[in-house]
C-alpha cells in the first residue's frame, strides 16, 4: 500500500509538472463546448415513426399512405393512444409521432380547417427539425391536391418538440463533447504516459523492482481517472450554467456511467500502450484510431441512421456510441437506469474484454 | 571479496524458437565482487542479464540469485537486487529528492528511513544544495551517479548495471567507478555489462560472451597473459573474431 502511494504520488508529479498538457486537458472541453455549436444537417432516410390515427377516415388514410410512400419514413407502428406514444419514444428508436384527431375529415370538410399533431424527439435537434419539415411538406402536399376542389380548406400542423422544446443544439453536442473529451484524455494520456516509461527506460527499472506490474498500470490510470472526473465536472457546470442545459435525470447515474466509460477508455489506452513503442506512435494511434471513429460513429456529428448498414455495424463497436446514447437518455431525456441498462451492459462488456486483453498482453510482454 | 557465492548459474539457457540467445551459461559470482559481463552486440548479454534479474524465465538450466531460485522465487530476487539500465533511468521531471523518495517507496522503505538515507546520500554526492532541483537540469555525469546511488538505495545484495556509463567522458566515468568500488567495499556485488575496455580492466573478473556462450572467464590480467597481449582490446578482438552473430 505504501508502495502504491509512492507510485501514485509520482504520477501526480508528472501530470502537474507538465503544464502545457494540463492546460490542453482542461482547455479542450471548454473550447469544444463553445465550438461545437455548429452541427451539421443531412438528409435523413427511413426514420422510424409511429402514427396514431384517431380519425381513421379517408383524409387521414390518404396522408398516411403518402407518408408510407416517402423514403424518409418507415412507419413502425400504428398506435392507439397518447400513452403508447410516450412509451414508443422512451423505447428509443422512434424519432417522430404523427397524430390525427377524431373527426379529422369532418373538420376539414365542414369547418375548412383541421389539425394534425406532430411530436418529435428533439434530443437530437437537427434530426427533429428535419423530420418535422419532411412531415409538414407531405401534409402541405396533400392540402395542395385538395385545393382545386375546395380552395379555402386548411390543415394546420401543430408541432411539439419532445425533451428539448427550444431546439437547443447544445443538447446534441454536450453529450458528444463529453464522449470525445473523456475518450481523448484517457486514451491519449494513459497510453502516452505508459509508453513514455518504456521509451525512457524507466519501465525496465520498475519491472526489476518488487513493485507488482499490475499495480503499475493501476497507479498510472488513477490520476487520469481523477482528471477525467474533474473534466466531467467542468463540462457539466458549463452546460448547466453557460448553456442552460440542466441534468434532467439522476446525476449519480450520469457520473457512474461516465466512470464506467472512463475505465473503458483507460483500458483502450492501455491496449495502445502495449502495441506501441514510442510516444509518437502512441499519439498517432490514439488520435487516428480513437478520435476519428469517435467523431464519425458516435452519432453527434453525423446521424447514424443515415449511414449504410455496414458502417452502422462498425458504429456498434465504438464504445462512445453507447456512452452517447446513455448520456442523452439520462441527461436530456431524464430517463432512469431501466432505460439505459442495455447500453450500460454493452459498455461493461467492452470494458471487461478490453481490460482482459490488455492485461494479458501486458503479462505476455513481461515473460 | 569473499568466498560466499551470490550468483550461481549452471547451464542456463534461453531459446527463442530455434534461436539460442544464451547457451548453457555456467559461472559463479562472489559477494562484493565486481563482475564484468562483456560481449559484442547480439552476443546474448542482455538476455542473460534479464534472466538473472527475474525478468525472463530461462528455457533450461539452473540459477540462484542471492540464494533464490530464478524459476520460483523471482519476487524475492527482485527485493534483493538493484538495477540500472543503459538508458538513463530516473525521472527528469521529478526533483532529486522526489526521485529518491519514489524509488525508496516502491522498494517498501519507511518514510523515516527514506528521509535519513536521502539526506546522507545527497551530502555524500555533493548534491545537498540541489535536492529540490529537477533531475533533468543536472549534468549527465551527476545524473548517472545519482541513478547508481538510487539503484543501491535499498541496500541490495547485488546491483546489475547495464552499460551504465554510455555517453560520459573518461573523467566522469572514473568518478562513477569510485562509487562502484565504494559499493563493492560495503559488500554489494556489482554485475556490470560494458563496451569500454578500460572499464573491463577495473573489474575483478570478467566474462566474455560470444554467440550466446561464455568463451572466457577470468581476471583481466590473467586473460591478457593467456592471450599474450597487453591490452583488453586485443583480448576482446581475439575472442569476438570468431562470432557468427552480431549486427
Amino acid at each position: 500500500m505504501k508502495q502504491f502511494r509512492a507510485f501514485v504520488r509520482k504520477e501526480f508529479y508528472h501530470v502537474f509538472r507538465d503544464q502545457k498538457t494540463l492546460l490542453l486537458l482542461f482547455g479542450l472541453p471548454i473550447v469544444q463546448i463553445i465550438l461545437f455549436g455548429f452541427a451539421l444537417t443531412n438528409e435523413i432516410k427511413d426514420s422510424k415513426i409511429v402514427i396514431c390515427d384517431y380519425a381513421k377516415d379517408d383524409a387521414s388514410q390518404q396522408i398516411i399512405r403518402k407518408i408510407e410512400a416517402s423514403n424518409n419514413f418507415t412507419i413502425k407502428k400504428a398506435l392507439m393512444s397518447h400513452q403508447q406514444i410516450e412509451q414508443a419514444f422512451k423505447a428509443g428508436d422512434v424519432k417522430l409521432a404523427i397524430i390525427f384527431p377524431n373527426d379529422f375529415y369532418d373538420d376539414l370538410t365542414h369547418q375548412n380547417e383541421a389539425q394534425i399533431q406532430i411530436i418529435a424527439d428533439a434530443s437530437d435537434p437537427n434530426t427533429a427539425t428535419t423530420l418535422t419539415n419532411y412531415a409538414t411538406n407531405i401534409i402541405k402536399d396533400y392540402q395542395a391536391s385538395l385545393i382545386n376542389s375546395q380552395p379555402t380548406l386548411q390543415i394546420r400542423t401543430e408541432t411539439r418538440m419532445l425533451y428539448n422544446p427550444e431546439l437547443k443544439g447544445t443538447t446534441n453536442y454536450v453529450p458528444g463533447v463529453m464522449a470525445l473529451v473523456l475518450l481523448l484524455v484517457c486514451v491519449l494520456m494513459t497510453s502516452v504516459s505508459i509508453v513514455k516509461e518504456k521509451e525512457k527506460g524507466t519501465m525496465e527499472v520498475l519491472l526489476v523492482s518488487p513493485f507488482n506490474p499490475l499495480l503499475v498500470i493501476i497507479s498510472k490510470a488513477l490520476p487520469y481517472l481523477l482528471l477525467s472526473l474533474i473534466n466531467l465536472g467542468i463540462i457539466l457546470l458549463l452546460s448547466v450554467y453557460l448553456l442552460d442545459l440542466p441534468v434532467k435525470g439522476s446525476l449519480l447515474l450520469l457520473v457512474a456511467t461516465s466512470t464506467l466509460f472512463i475505465i473503458t477508455a483507460l483500458a483502450l489506452g492501455l491496449l495502445i500502450s502495449n502495441a506501441t513503442a514510442t510516444q509518437q506512435e502512441a499519439m498517432i494511434f490514439s488520435l487516428m484510431g480513437m478520435l476519428l471513429p469517435t467523431m464519425m460513429f458516435t452519432g453527434f456529428m453525423f446521424p447514424l441512421e443515415n449511414m449504410p448498414i455496414a458502417l452502422q455495424t462498425v458504429a456498434n463497436i465504438v464504445p462512445s456510441k453507447w456512452y452517447y446514447i446513455i448520456v442523452k437518455s439520462v441527461m436530456i431525456k431524464g430517463l432512469g437506469f431501466s432505460a439505459v441498462w442495455k447500453e450500460v451492459l454493452i459498455l461493461l462488456g467492452m470494458t471487461v474484454v478490453l481490460l482482459g486483453i490488455s492485461i494479458k498482453k501486458f503479462n505476455i510482454r513481461l515473460a | 571479496m569473499t568466498d560466499e557465492v551470490v550468483i550461481s548459474t549452471h547451464q542456463l539457457t534461453k531459446r527463442f524458437g530455434d534461436f539460442v540467445a544464451a547457451d548453457q551459461i555456467t559461472f559463479d559470482v562472489y559477494k562484493g565482487e565486481i563482475f564484468g559481463f562483456l560481449g559484442a552486440n547480439g552476443a546474448g548479454k542482455t538476455t542473460a542479464m534479464r534472466m538473472l534479474c527475474g525478468l525472463s524465465t530461462p528455457s533450461s538450466g539452473e540459477a540462484t540469485i542471492a540464494g533464490f531460485d530464478v524459476y520460483k522465487e523471482t519476487e524475492k530476487i527482485k527485493k534483493n537486487i538493484g538495477y540500472m539500465s543503459q538508458k538513463f533511468s530516473l525521472y527528469e521531471d521529478l526533483t532529486v529528492l522526489e526521485n529518491i523518495r519514489f524509488f525508496g517507496g516502491i522498494y517498501g522503505l519507511s518514510d523515516r528511513q527514506i528521509k535519513e538515507k536521502s539526506e546522507a546520500l545527497i551530502n555524500q554526492l555533493g548534491l545537498a544544495s540541489h535536492g529540490h532541483k529537477l533531475v533533468g537540469s543536472l549534468p549527465l555525469g551527476w545524473k548517472q551517479k545519482l541513478a547508481f546511488s538510487v539503484a543501491i538505495f535499498h541496500d541490495p545484495k547485488i546491483v546489475f548495471l547495464d552499460e551504465p556509463t554510455g555517453g560520459v567522458d573518461p573523467v566522469t566515468r572514473r568518478q562513477f567507478w569510485d562509487l562502484i568500488y565504494a559499493a563493492s567495499d560495503e559488500g554489494i556485488t556489482v554485475f556490470v555489462t560494458t563496451h569500454y575496455m578500460d572499464e573491463a580492466e577495473y573489474c575483478n573478473r570478467i566474462s566474455m560472451m560470444v554467440d550466446g556462450k561464455i568463451k572466457a572467464l577470468d581476471a583481466p590480467i590473467t586473460l591478457k597473459q593467456q592471450f599474450n597481449t597487453t591490452s583488453m582490446d586485443d583480448v576482446f578482438f581475439e575472442l569476438a573474431r570468431g562470432a557468427q552473430r552480431g549486427d
